[in-house]
């Protein structure tokens, strides 16, 4: 039979104990542990970026950590980030500017642009572009996103 | 904001982003239900082969494992497919079982399904079932799979080809004889995936006391579904109910009956217990449709001036091992054929295609189904033809573009068409992109070494496929829509329409079509879809027809629902019912305001017994729409792509896109562009990354999203959009489709851009994708 | 896909490592960011009995400069040297090609220790070891092995390491800023594994070049310092001869993405693209 691990950990800031497969991947520990479904599978080999969540602060693919790693890890996922009200701004550029479409890779490109926001860089279009071209989307074409990004990093200049 | 004209045809943000945003959507996967078990499948590694024993001892007794079943266990209760179409009597398919009998005939092929507590323990086990094989030689090359000898593909079929369809109009041997100038090429087409990023998914819930049967589908079609699986599994029809919740990206994969979901279906109703089956992105590759696997040779017979004098095309089309159930495989290749020259005057046409099967992952619907083929044939054709005369690619097109003046019309291959709007599209696409400052840009760049072409592509998009298709082809896949909308005791409409949105934002126009129609707040407006069992019957989401004809029935349904709201209102105020408006959620006469309707609302549904007898408080109605006097709109319009090829790597540079397009009337422009921004990155990855590669043995070589490239957002270009709009004649609202429009023309655009930037080097590409490699290998062999 | 079932143990110190080394011998695969080892197990390529993570050993990260040498902890993270000022300096080298290297999620997670262990030939950081002279600090119950980068790797994913054995750091000699470097890579997409790159390092002298050190990756089983391109000191009118004289001296491998008569002319632009970056003194992009 499996032997199952011990971790605990803080899931958006809420202390977690759980016994954990070794070999169960972060985000299906999120998604089918704790029921927090926001983090989608799309590849499973770390390419597509929809698993996409924040580990001790920095976003990493779900899919590529084990939940075994995450002994005494903060984790945050895209439930996280809406309750804190931290990506309202982003989530709301996305709505105006329909930057996204079926909503499954859109998760992780919020919590990768989050990343990309709260560094503060002054990034042109292509530096989006590049930042971004670790979330695959399928459906917009990017473009919207792009502007939605763009929106919000424009804002944050005006307010410094 | 409640006049129509404030409402339709104005950008509003869609309804469900915010919550799929906030990581709030419902996809397949994130159902579980009790004592759900899920399922792994054991899948053949061999593209042809003989099973001769499966052993599954081992595997039943594995950690976890619930049940292992096979083929033989799933015959007595679930018939194969066998997808055929009844005007074609000689297009043949061999019957395709849920789970693999005896013999396999593509790598991926379902064997045996694995059933277990999780679904790492059903993969655990699933390693252990043991299958003694016998290999038989694989059929992959399509030329190939038409030598006499050469092996067939299935057993069950006697030849390899499928069908062959001839298409002739006018007489292109005059056409040709009488030509100033004839060119001719020939073009490989890359095998496609549709790679949804929600992977196929599906939750089979049999209930076995009353034998209802829930699925929970990522699919396009409920209605399709819940008609394949009562008939396959021997249900009556209304104890089977498929709902699709939210669904991650679709593109036409998910439009047919896959036999894996029909294993994990039949799987829950021989356990009697909820199953879930979700495709991981290998089997995916291996196992959803692939498409456009052609090879094509083409001539065009111009005069002097550049006028199309002829056409004749023959296309090769590769459908993998066998017809995809229930719409067939052969749409690829039929709709490449007749949309060869669609969009100009032909004079004369000639036309065949010829369907092969191999042994392949079978091909079926994607995005723009054969479409994007006939575009960059015609499309090629009329550069090289341009180049010889010395006549701009812009001219040429105008010179030939269907106008107004010869509507309606018959096209090439049957195609009807009326109201396309091509020059117009043009003369808008050219003032966009400043074309002329363009071509000096690259005559600059060209003298310093850099190589940059503009390519354009003409297109016309059939969309909104009407009752003539389906129906009378034997397919059971219904082409009418239906909305039924209610009016709630506050004057709050719930509308529930058979259309289903993959984040097409169709709902979010449905809605705009009924707020506007009624006189009400777009907010006023709940719209539910998805759900077979509780949905209006109707079609789904296919072939772009959501709001041309989802829109359409809104639209009636809407109306009915006023008038019936107004002559409840005419009773009450004793006014006359013709004389009354509802805006703004009131009911007037004139400027005078009577009433508000959630006054009337309360006593339609509290206060019946206040109402003069006689008067119809029932605020319900259902209507439905399917066009039945023309087989479908045709949408039109032009791309054009401008980029760079580093003529030292082969890489191409997509420097920018732009697109002028009309889909008709557009009841929210802001998810118009999307739909084409959308599906133009669609169209660019086919025509620079995304191919299936096979070897010569079956085996994909491509099988994951690291092999399989698709675009990012790094190498894609800002697209720039221009809309013209001319109403459908068929309807009321006058939308026409827009969904496919983007796939459609990109790959032709670049194609054209491509050989545009290389030509002063006299070497043109012919094989799409146009991989570096590909684009090195034209430099090399100039002339090609 | 999920993963095989394996034993996950979590290393605290080197001596852990060392133990369970010795315990599990070739049937332990070490985990560090896992960016490559994770895909491979979700697909069941890999399938170890036991994964040692090394993670938790925090002396194995950190940058530091020592004598004019850069050391880089193996369980350094990607975006660390990335957005290291240190790097930036005294490596531009690296300072350029680490934004090459996937993308940021998995630069977040990926290590530069890991990154060589792999041995991807299509990846950057071991071109760059080349490139740089570095040296691998390997370190067993037995003691320390110092590697050459040269002499690290053997071919497809195959290193000089033995199995009771951690890469610790490496040692990379600080570039000069008389030193002119280049970088260049063909991928398909930004992110992507390179389908051919260039990592050069020479000396400038008053003409030409000296010392040039001159990796072709990415379609080669290991990335090599070019010994057509070392025996030269370089000057303008050599570039096109020398980059045609490096690319005919490959042995490419075919893939999906090319034949070797591609990767040939693919490298020999890439080649001379670089050396005119290093003659013209100014780094591209």
């Amino acid at each position: 039979m499996t032997e199952m691990l011990p971790i605990k950990l803080s899931v958006n800031g809420a202390v977690v104990s759980k016994l954990v497969d070794p070999r169960q991947h972060l985000t299906d520990f999120l998604r089918s542990d704790l029921g927090l479904t926001g983090s989608h599978i799309g590849c499973e080999h770390g390419v597509c970026g929809a698993c996409s969540v924040r580990v001790n602060g920095q976003v990493i693919r779900g899919c590529l950590m084990l939940a075994s790693q995450t002994e005494g890890a903060e984790i945050e996922t895209i439930e996280g980030i809406v309750e804190s009200g931290e990506a309202a701004e982003l989530i709301a550029a996305f709505v105006a500017r329909n930057a996204l479409q079926c909503g499954f890779c859109t998760p992780g490109i919020l919590l990768t642009a989050a990343e990309i926001v709260a560094e503060g860089k002054c990034l042109g279009r292509q530096e989006i572009r590049n930042e971004l071209s670790g979330n695959i989307c399928r459906c917009t074409g990017y473009h919207a996103i792009i502007d939605a990004v763009e929106m919000v990093l424009a804002e944050k200049m005006k307010e410094e | 904001m409640s006049e129509p004209d404030q409402i339709i045809g104005v950008s509003l943000p869609r309804r469900d982003a915010s919550r799929l945003a906030t990581g709030r959507g419902t996809f397949t996967d994130d159902i579980v239900l009790p004592r759900m078990v899920h399922m792994a499948l054991v899948r053949s590694p061999y593209a042809h082969a003989l099973i001769k024993t499966i052993d599954i001892k081992e595997a039943i007794n594995a950690e976890g494992v619930v049940r292992v079943i096979t083929g033989r266990d799933l015959t007595e209760i679930c018939s194969p497919f066998i997808a055929g179409i009844e005007f074609l009597p000689n297009m043949i398919s061999a019957p395709q079982y849920a789970l693999a009998l005896e013999e396999v005939a593509w790598q991926g092929e379902g064997v045996c399904a694995v059933l277990a507590e999780s679904r790492a323990l059903a993969e655990d086990a699933a390693e252990l079932v043991k299958i003694e094989w016998e290999e038989l030689p694989a059929v992959v090359d399509p030329v190939a799979a038409l030598t006499t000898g050469t092996p067939i593909v299935h057993r069950d079929l006697e030849t390899n080809l499928a069908m062959t369809m001839p298409i002739e109009e006018g007489d292109t041997k005059s056409a040709f004889a009488e030509a100033e100038v004839i060119v001719e090429h020939s073009f490989e087409f890359g095998r496609q995936a549709g790679v949804a990023l929600e992977t196929r998914s599906v939750v089979a819930d049999f209930e076995p006391a009353g034998r209802q049967l829930t699925v929970y589908q990522s699919h396009q079609t409920p209605y399709q579904m819940q008609d394949v699986y009562a008939r396959h599994l021997e249900l009556a029809e209304h104890q089977v109910r498929v709902i699709a919740k939210d669904v991650g990206g679709a593109f036409g994969l998910k439009l047919h009956a896959y036999p894996d979901e029909m294993a994990a279906v039949a799987a829950s109703v021989l356990l009697g217990r909820p199953v879930k089956y979700i495709v991981d992105r290998q089997e995916s590759f291996a196992s959803d449709i692939h498409s456009r696997e052609m090879t094509a040779s083409g001539r065009l017979a111009v005069t002097g001036q550049g006028v199309i004098l002829g056409v004749e095309v023959d296309i090769l089309s590769a459908i993998g091992a066998y017809s995809i159930y229930p719409r067939t495989s052969v749409g690829d290749g039929i709709q490449a054929v007749q949309f060869t020259g669609a969009p100009y005057r032909l004079p004369a046409f000639k036309g065949r295609v010829r369907i092969v099967y191999q042994n392949k992952t079978p091909c079926g619907a994607y995005r723009a189904v054969g479409q994007p083929i006939g575009c960059s044939i015609i499309e090629q054709l009329l550069d090289i033809a341009a180049a010889k005369l010395n006549l701009d690619p812009a001219e040429i097109r105008r010179r030939n573009h269907l106008r107004s003046v010869d509507m309606p019309l018959k096209a090439s291959g049957g195609l009807e068409f009326s109201n396309v709007s091509l020059d117009e599209c043009l003369t808008a696409l050219l003032a966009k992109m400043n074309y002329e400052s363009l071509r000096k840009d690259q005559k600059e760049a060209q003298k310093r070494g850099i190589y940059r072409g503009i390519g354009l592509a003409t297109f016309v998009e059939q969309t909104a496929v009407g009752a003539g298709l389906y129906g009378p082809a034997g397919v059971r896949v219904s082409a009418q829509e239906g909305c039924s909308l209610r009016l709630n005791p506050s004057g709050l409409v719930n509308c529930s329409t058979s259309v289903t949105d993959q984040g097409q934002g169709t709902l979010t126009g449905l809605q705009q079509v009924i707020a506007g129609t009624l006189g009400i707040g777009f907010d006023d407006v709940t719209v539910e879809a998805g759900d077979g069992g509780a949905t209006p019957y109707g079609g789904g989401s296919w072939a772009s027809r959501g709001l041309a004809i989802g829109g359409e029935a809104a639209r009636l349904a809407a109306i009915d629902l006023r008038n019936k709201i107004l002559a409840v209102a005419a009773a009450i105020t004793q006014e006359l019912p013709e004389n009354l408006t509802i805006v703004n959620s009131k009911i007037f006469d004139g400027s005078k305001c009577l009433m508000d309707l959630s006054e009337l609302s309360r006593i339609v549904h509290f206060r019946q017994d206040t109402l003069p007898p006689g008067v119809d408080f029932e605020m319900n109605v259902t209507r439905h729409f399917v066009p039945r006097d023309f087989p479908y709109f045709i949408a039109n319009g032009i791309q054009a792509s401008y980029l760079e090829v580093d003529i030292g790597t082969g890489a191409i540079k997509l420097l920018e896109h732009w697109v002028a397009e009309d889909c008709g009337k557009i009841v929210n422009p802001l998810l118009v562009d999307e739909q084409l921004r959308g599906g133009i990155v669609q169209g660019l990855g086919a025509a620079l990354y995304e191919h299936c590669l096979f070897d010569d043995a079956g085996q994909l070589l491509t099988a994951s999203l690291a092999d399989y490239a698709v675009p990012l957002a790094s190498e894609m270009p800002d697209i720039h959009i221009i809309h013209v709009e001319t109403p459908a004649s068929g309807t009321g609202l006058g939308a026409k489709g827009a969904g496919e429009a983007g796939t459609l023309g990109a790959p032709a655009a670049v194609w054209c851009a491509v050989n545009d930037a290389i030509r002063p080097l006299g070497a043109q590409v012919w094989k799409q994708p146009f991989t570096m490699a590909h684009v090195l290998q034209a430099l090399n062999s100039k002339g090609s | 896909m999920k993963a095989p079932t394996f034993k996950y143990l979590r290393a605290e110190s080197r001596d852990e490592a060392y133990a369970a080394f010795t315990e599990y011998g070739d049937e332990g695969l070490v985990l560090a960011g896992g960016q490559s080892l994770m895909p491979m197990l979700n697909m069941r390529l890999a399938q170890p009995a036991v994964l040692v993570d090394i993670n938790p050993i925090s002396e194995l990260s950190g940058i530091l400069l020592r004598d004019q040498q850069l050391h880089i902890g193996a369980t350094t993270r990607h975006v660390e040297v990335e957005n290291s000022m240190l790097v930036a300096a005294e490596l531009p080298l690296i300072g350029c090609a680490i934004k090459h290297v996937a993308h940021r999620g998995i630069r977040n997670r990926g290590t530069f220790g890991g990154s060589l262990a792999h041995a991807d030939p299509a990846a950057e950081m071991p071109a760059c070891a080349v490139a740089l002279d570095a040296t691998l600090i390997l370190q067993s119950r037995a003691g320390e092995r110092r590697v050459k980068a040269a002499d690290f790797f053997l071919g497809v994913m195959s290193t000089d390491r033995r199995s009771d054995e951690l890469i610790t750091g490496i040692e990379l000699p600080a570039q000069m800023s008389t030193d002119a470097w280049s970088f260049h890579e063909l991928s398909r997409r930004h992110g992507d594994f390179a389908l051919v790159g260039v990592a050069a390092t020479a000396q400038r002298r008053s003409i030409g070049l000296d010392g040039l050190r001159l990796v072709v990756f990415g379609c080669e089983e290991r990335p090599k310092v070019s010994k057509i391109a070392a025996s030269m000191s370089l000057s303008r009118k050599d570039v096109a001869e020398l980059a045609t004289a490096v690319a005919d001296d490959l042995d490419p491998m075919s893939d999906l993405e090319g034949d070797a008569k591609t990767k040939r002319i693919q490298a020999r632009t890439l080649v001379e693209r670089s050396l005119e970056d290093l003659l013209g003194g100014w780094p591209n992009d």
